[in-house]
């Protein structure tokens, strides 16, 4: 029963959730929209689901001394610092000139786009040392991105200004956005669909048990 | 030593003062290189200006700092736009630890000009759920985000009296650097409640967004600092993307230099390999 009840809810659940998509009835409606809302609860219990579980570990790892503990202290003492402020500030926290303002626009801000600025270095660090043209696919590759490196900056344009319009780099870029690129992304578009739409039947019809936890 | 051998041994620290040097000169002393708006960033800007003056228009900004440098241009063009033909804008935030930051980027561009808070626009903040929360948002916003990022009751505003869900609005504004974002509002929102959706988003998803573009289920689309800079051309505005276009503009050359002369070292290398 401890896996069969799970299974029935499941079941039941997802099958009244698609017909709520074809049935517009209030019968249907207002409990699928309760659901929907049961379902963003369950998120917000996860996200503090996932604080504690983000403590436990990094507290283990501390206290056993393992390799790189003080960056994983650093961590803690961010978490439980972040969260006791906003805690004491209570519902007023995102208010202008609060401490939790503070660590956000003072901390979190600066360090996100500073990592993400690191990102220019490694690319053209990673361009030079790792981007080897060994095969035809590869070479295809390469010219790919370089008519869409150029074409998506003004200098590209300035470079071959003097050519007929369909000749231009910035229009040869659009057309390998537009053709090739999207007859890719949409044939992974399809499969991604469909490969879930298996994936929910399976799930519906107690096949795909995995979600559940233990052996499969 | 010759050339490719060089390059070889070349100390990368040299190429990260070189990347580093040809982002920053050219902020410091820009280049102005012209631009030349692509059809997705016109396409764009039109649906936009198509809207009729008064139209209640909901804006998504699912991002956080990170993204700064390619969707805060962006973001601060539109509510522009959006302001000056006299649209009402809701604001609203799937993106974790994006909240505030597009709530200073709201309040500021709104200040600006001289829109009246929870009147002229409102920022609903943020809720956790993803995609649930775009598919409850289709049932009833009030009851999705009952209090707007100040802890304001939304029921007593007066842009709120006439927003029921998405058939209250005549445009989603989606800017967004990843999930949840401008692919799930197309796959749970636009497929389910028809509302016509824009698009703002980082470089590097831009390309997945081109088979929705197609099938018209995107209206226009800006694609990173690039399309940013494009739009800002087409609002006769010299913003924070267009400045950066020069600095993008010699980076992109040298990261195709640096492909270029890392594969020569490695032709030349091999050559000299005995076989």
């Amino acid at each position: 029963m401890k896996r069969e009840i799970p299974l029935f809810v499941t079941a039941v659940i997802g099958l009244f959730m698609i017909l709520s998509f074809f049935v517009p009835h209030q019968a249907v409606s207002v409990p699928a929209d309760f659901l929907q809302q049961s379902a963003i609860i369950i998120v917000a219990f996860g996200i503090v689901l996932g604080g504690a579980n983000l403590l436990r570990v990094n507290l283990e790892a501390v206290v056993r001394r393992r390799p790189e503990w003080p960056y994983r202290l650093v961590l803690i003492a961010g978490l439980v610092v972040t969260v006791a402020v906003g805690l004491i500030e209570g519902r007023d926290f995102q208010g202008s000139g609060t401490r939790s303002t503070w660590i956000y626009d003072q901390v979190y801000s600066s360090m996100s786009s500073a990592m993400f600025a690191l990102l220019a270095f490694f690319i053209a660090s990673a361009a030079f040392r790792a981007f080897r043209i060994r095969t035809r696919e590869a070479a295809l590759l390469a010219a790919a991105a370089f008519i869409v490196m150029m074409g998506r900056v003004p200098l590209g344009g300035v470079l071959t200004d003097g050519l007929p319009r369909e000749f231009r780099i910035e229009a040869v870029a659009q057309w390998i956005l537009d053709v090739p690129q999207s007859a890719a992304n949409r044939a992974i578009l399809i499969g991604a669909a469909l490969g879930v739409m298996a994936t929910g039947l399976r799930v519906i019809l107690g096949i795909e048990r995995s979600y559940l936890g233990g052996e499969d | 030593m010759k050339p490719a051998a060089a390059f070889a041994r070349l100390d990368r620290r040299w190429i990260y003062l070189v990347t580093g040097l040809l982002v920053l000169l050219p902020l410091l002393w820009p280049l102005n290189l012209p631009l030349r708006p692509s059809p997705p960033v016109q396409a764009y800007h039109d649906a936009i200006a198509a809207l009729p003056p008064g139209s209640t228009v909901l804006v998504s900004c699912d991002f956080d700092p990170a993204s700064r440098p390619e969707l805060e241009p962006m973001t601060r063009t539109t509510l522009r736009q959006l302001f000056r033909q006299h649209c009402k804008v809701v604001v609203v935030v799937l993106f974790q630890g994006g909240a505030r930051f597009a709530d200073g980027i709201v309040q500021d561009v709104a200040r600006q000009n001289h829109q009246v808070d929870g009147v002229d626009y409102v920022d609903l903040g943020y809720k956790a759920g993803d995609e649930a929360v775009m598919v409850l948002m289709g049932q009833s916003i009030p009851s999705t985000f009952p209090r707007d990022h100040n802890g304001r009751d939304v029921r007593d505003l007066p842009i709120m009296r006439g927003v029921r869900n998405y058939s209250s609005f005549a445009l989603l504004v989606s800017i967004s650097a990843g999930y949840p974002g401008t692919k799930e509002y197309v796959q749970q929102v636009q497929g389910r409640f028809h509302i016509p959706i824009v698009a703002g988003v980082v470089a590097v998803g831009a390309p997945t967004l081109y088979p929705y573009l197609q099938t018209g289920q995107l209206r226009g689309l800006l694609g990173g600092m690039a399309g940013a800079a494009e739009y800002e051309d087409l609002r006769y505005e010299r913003g924070m993307a267009s400045r950066g276009m020069d600095a993008q503009s010699l980076a992109h050359v040298f990261i195709a230099l640096c492909i270029v002369l890392g594969n020569l070292a490695q032709w030349e290398r091999k050559r000299k390999e005995p076989s």
